[in-house]
C-alpha cells in the first residue's frame, strides 16, 4: 500500500510538492537554529576556558574572593612547586601558570617622554617555553594581524585595534606601567612583536600579551602566579571529572586556616559561570522550543489545509464505497510519507548549511563592536548528534497531526448526503 | 535668686558663640600652619599592606601649592624614582626603564607606591580655605587635645573629595583627624595626625596615618624625619631635566 500511496503522491504534485517544500524549509530552519545556538554556546565556553577560567583554576582563597579585580598582591607564592604537585597528582592534565593584570601602556616620543598612553588588560602566558600550548589556546598565531609571535623576553603582542588607535607598529617600544605584587610602581620596557585581533570586542579594545617570565619580573612576582589553570588533554570540559579533582584537591587544604591557602575551582564554580551556563541552557531551550512550536503550527496548518483541499476527492471515494477508516488511514500514511521525505530533505539541507557555517564562520563584528562580554565575533555553528533528529519533531509529528485533524471530517460525512454535497 | 529659663538659654548661646571663632577663621589659621612659601621634607612612609609592610624613604622639595619634586631614596627597588608636579601635571621618572612618564586621567586616582595615598591626594595641595566652606558642627576631645569638629563642603568643582570632617586643635590650629567623603556621602579615607611639633614658629604634625577605606590593609604611616620651611630652592629642581639627573 505504501508503494501505491507513494506513486499517488509523486503523480499528483499538488498533494506532495508544496507540503514537502514547506516541511523541508521548516525542518531546515529548526536544524540550523539548533546548530547556531549550540555553536555560540560552545564557542563562548571554550573561549572563557582558554582565556579565563581553564577547566580548573587554582588561586589563593583571598585572590578567589576578588578574582575579577586581578589582585596580584594576593597571588600564589611558590607557584612552581604547586604546579609540580598538580602535575604529579593529575598527570593527564596540562597545568599552567598565568598572571592577569591591569596596567597602563605608555608610548614614548623621540625624547623618551609620553606621546600616548592607554589602559590595557594584560595576560602573561607561558609563550616561550618549548611545548607550551598556551599560544594555541589563545589562537595567537592565527590572530596575528601584523608582525610575528614573541620569540624572546621583552617582546609582547598588543591588540590591533589598540595599536591602530595609538599608531603603533611592530618593532615600536612601549613601557608597561603598573603595580608590583607588593604595591610598588612597576615599569618595564617592551618591544611590540606583533598585533593581534581575537574577534572579541571586550579584549580587542586594549590588551597586551607577554611571556609569564616578563610579567614575573615586571610585577616582582618571582615564583608567584595569580592563577594556575588546568586543562583536560582532549580540550573538552568534563564537569564530573573536574568536580572530582577539585573536591580531592580542596579536601587536602580543608583544615588550613590560611587565607592564602590554594583553592581549586571548576569552570562552572567560577564567578558567574554557573549562572551563565544555566542561563544559556534555559535560554537556548526556550528559543528552540518556541521555534519548534511555531514550525509545528505552520506545518500542522499545511497538513490541515492539504486535507481540507481534498474534500471532494474524499466524497467521491466514499460514494464509490471506500470505507471511512481506510480513507483516514491512507491520509495519515500520506502524512507520514510527506513528513519523512520533507524531514530528510530539510535535515540534509540544514546540516549542510550548518557544516558550511561551522567551517567558514559568520563575522558578526559589526554588531559586536561595543560588546563587553566574551562572545566570539566570528560565530560558528556546532553540529550536535541531536541536530540529526531534532527536525523530526516539527517535520513528522505536525504534518501527521494536521492530516489526522483534517481526516476527522471524513467521519462526519453522511453517505446519504454525498451526492447532494458533490453537486454544490 | 532663681534665674528664669529663657535667660539661661540665651546665656548658653552667648557662651557657645563666644567660644567659637568666626566662620573661615579656623581654616585660615590651619592653612597658615600647614602652608608655606616653600619647604624641604624628608619622610619615611610605611605601607602596611595585607600581606607585607614596606618602608619607603623620600625627599621632597615643594614650593607653594603648584610645584613639588620628590626623590625616593630607599628601598633599592624604589631608589632613584622621581616625581615632578608642575601645576596640574605629574611626571614620574623610572630609572629601570630610563623613561619619564606622565600620569594623567584615571591614573591619578591610583595608589602611590601601594600606599593609601593617591597621586590625586599628593597633587592637591591647595589651601583648605580656597577649596572648602567650613561649618563648625561640634567640639570633641581627641586624646588629650580639645578640637573643633568642622564640616567642610567643596566650593569648587575640581576637588577629589566633595566634603570632609575635620577635627582641629582649638589651641594650635592643626588638624588632628580628618575624614574624606565622596559626593555620594561614602567615606573614602581617614587620616590621623600625631606628633604635633612647633617648628619655625608654626605647629606642624610630624606623623600621619592614612587609611583608604576602599583598600584592605592596615593603612599607611607617614613620618616626617626632617622639615625645613622657606629655604632657597634652585629653579632647576622643578624642571623635567632634574628627573633624569
Amino acid at each position: 500500500m505504501i508503494k501505491f500511496l507513494l506513486k499517488g503522491l509523486l503523480h499528483d504534485r499538488s498533494r506532495s510538492l508544496l507540503p514537502i517544500i514547506v516541511v523541508s524549509l521548516g525542518v531546515m530552519l529548526t536544524v540550523f537554529l539548533h546548530c547556531w545556538i549550540y555553536g555560540i554556546i560552545g564557542d563562548s565556553i571554550r573561549m572563557s576556558a582558554n582565556f579565563d577560567t581553564g577547566h580548573l583554576k587554582v588561586m589563593t582563597r583571598a585572590y578567589a574572593e576578588k578574582s575579577e579585580q586581578m589582585p596580584n598582591d594576593l597571588a600564589i607564592l611558590g607557584a612552581n612547586k604547586l604546579v609540580q604537585e598538580l602535575h604529579k597528582d593529575q598527570p593527564d592534565m596540562d597545568w599552567v601558570q598565568r598572571i592577569r593584570f591591569g596596567a597602563q601602556m605608555d608610548f614614548p616620543d623621540d625624547k623618551g617622554e609620553t606621546r600616548a598612553q592607554g589602559p590595557v588588560a594584560g595576560w602573561a602566558l607561558d609563550l616561550l617555553k618549548p611545548g607550551s600550548k598556551e599560544a594555541e589556546r589563545f589562537n595567537l598565531e592565527k590572530s596575528i594581524v601584523s608582525g610575528r609571535m614573541p620569540s624572546k623576553p621583552g617582546e609582547a603582542l598588543i591588540t590591533d585595534d589598540f595599536a591602530v588607535k595609538f599608531k603603533i607598529r611592530p618593532g615600536d617600544k612601549f613601557t608597561l606601567f603598573g603595580t608590583t605584587m607588593e604595591g610598588s610602581m612597576a615599569f618595564r620596557n617592551f618591544t611590540v612583536a606583533g598585533t593581534v585581533r581575537f574577534g572579541v570586542g571586550a579584549i580587542d579594545k586594549g590588551a597586551v600579551i607577554t611571556d609569564i617570565s616578563d610579567a614575573q619580573q615586571t610585577f616582582a612576582m618571582d615564583d608567584a602566579a595569580g592563577e594556575i589553570l588546568g586543562f583536560f588533554s582532549d580540550g573538552n570540559y568534563d564537569l564530573e571529572k573536574a568536580s572530582s579533582i577539585a573536591q580531592q584537591f580542596n579536601a587536602s587544604y580543608e583544615s588550613s586556616k590560611d587565607e592564602y591557602a590554594p583553592v581549586m575551582l571548576t569552570l562552572r564554580d567560577q564567578e558567574g559561570m554557573a549562572e551563565m551556563l544555566d542561563y544559556i541552557d534555559a535560554a537556548s531551550g526556550i528559543m528552540i522550543f518556541a521555534f519548534l512550536l511555531a514550525m509545528s503550527l505552520v506545518l500542522w496548518n499545511a497538513g490541515l489545509l492539504g486535507g481540507l483541499r481534498r474534500y471532494n476527492e474524499f466524497g467521491v471515494r466514499l460514494a464509490m464505497g471506500e470505507s471511512k477508516s481506510h480513507i483516514f488511514n491512507t491520509l495519515v500514511y500520506e502524512g507520514i510519507l510527506i513528513g519523512i521525505i520533507g524531514t530528510i530533505i530539510g535535515t540534509a539541507v540544514g546540516l549542510a548549511f550548518s557544516y558550511l557555517v561551522h567551517y567558514v564562520g559568520l563575522n558578526t563584528g559589526g554588531m559586536m563592536k561595543n560588546a563587553s562580554i566574551m562572545i566570539p565575533v566570528v560565530v560558528r555553528t556546532e553540529v550536535t548528534p541531536t541536530a540529526y533528529f531534532i527536525g523530526f519533531v516539527p517535520g513528522l509529528l505536525s504534518v501527521v497531526l494536521g492530516n489526522v485533524l483534517a481526516g476527522i471530517g471524513i467521519y462526519k460525512r453522511q453517505t446519504a448526503n454525498l451526492f447532494k454535497e458533490l453537486e454544490v | 535668686m532663681k534665674m528664669k529659663r529663657p535667660a539661661i538659654i540665651i546665656l548658653g548661646f552667648l557662651l557657645l558663640s563666644f567660644g567659637n571663632p568666626k566662620g573661615g577663621s579656623i581654616l585660615s589659621k590651619v592653612d597658615q600652619n600647614l602652608s608655606s612659601k616653600n619647604r624641604i621634607t624628608e619622610a619615611a612612609m610605611t605601607v602596611n599592606g595585607k600581606r607585607t609592610s614596606r618602608a619607603i624613604t623620600s625627599k621632597t622639595w615643594s614650593e607653594g601649592t603648584k610645584r613639588s619634586f620628590t626623590e625616593y631614596l630607599s628601598p633599592a627597588s624604589e631608589k632613584g624614582t622621581k616625581m615632578l608636579k608642575l601645576g596640574g601635571q605629574l611626571w614620574i621618572y623610572s630609572p629601570s626603564t630610563d623613561r619619564i612618564i606622565q600620569i594623567s586621567g584615571n591614573m591619578l586616582r591610583q595608589s602611590v607606591m601601594g600606599s593609601d595615598l593617591s597621586y590625586e591626594d599628593m597633587m592637591d595641595d591647595r589651601k583648605l580655605q580656597e577649596v572648602y566652606a567650613e561649618k563648625i558642627i561640634g567640639r570633641e576631645w581627641i586624646g588629650d587635645r580639645r578640637a573643633w569638629v568642622l564640616k567642610l563642603t567643596a566650593i569648587v568643582e575640581d576637588v577629589a573629595y566633595y566634603s570632609q570632617k575635620l577635627w582641629v586643635d582649638t589651641a594650635r590650629y592643626v588638624p588632628l583627624k580628618q575624614e574624606l567623603y565622596a559626593k555620594s556621602g561614602q567615606l573614602m579615607k581617614k587620616i590621623e595626625y600625631k606628633d604635633v611639633r612647633n617648628i619655625q614658629g608654626r605647629w606642624f604634625p610630624f606623623s600621619m596615618t592614612y587609611k583608604d577605606m576602599m583598600k584592605d590593609g592596615k593603612g599607611t604611616e607617614f613620618k616626617i624625619t626632617s622639615i625645613k620651611f622657606d629655604q632657597v630652592i634652585p629653579e632647576y629642581i622643578f624642571s623635567k631635566a632634574s628627573l633624569k639627573k
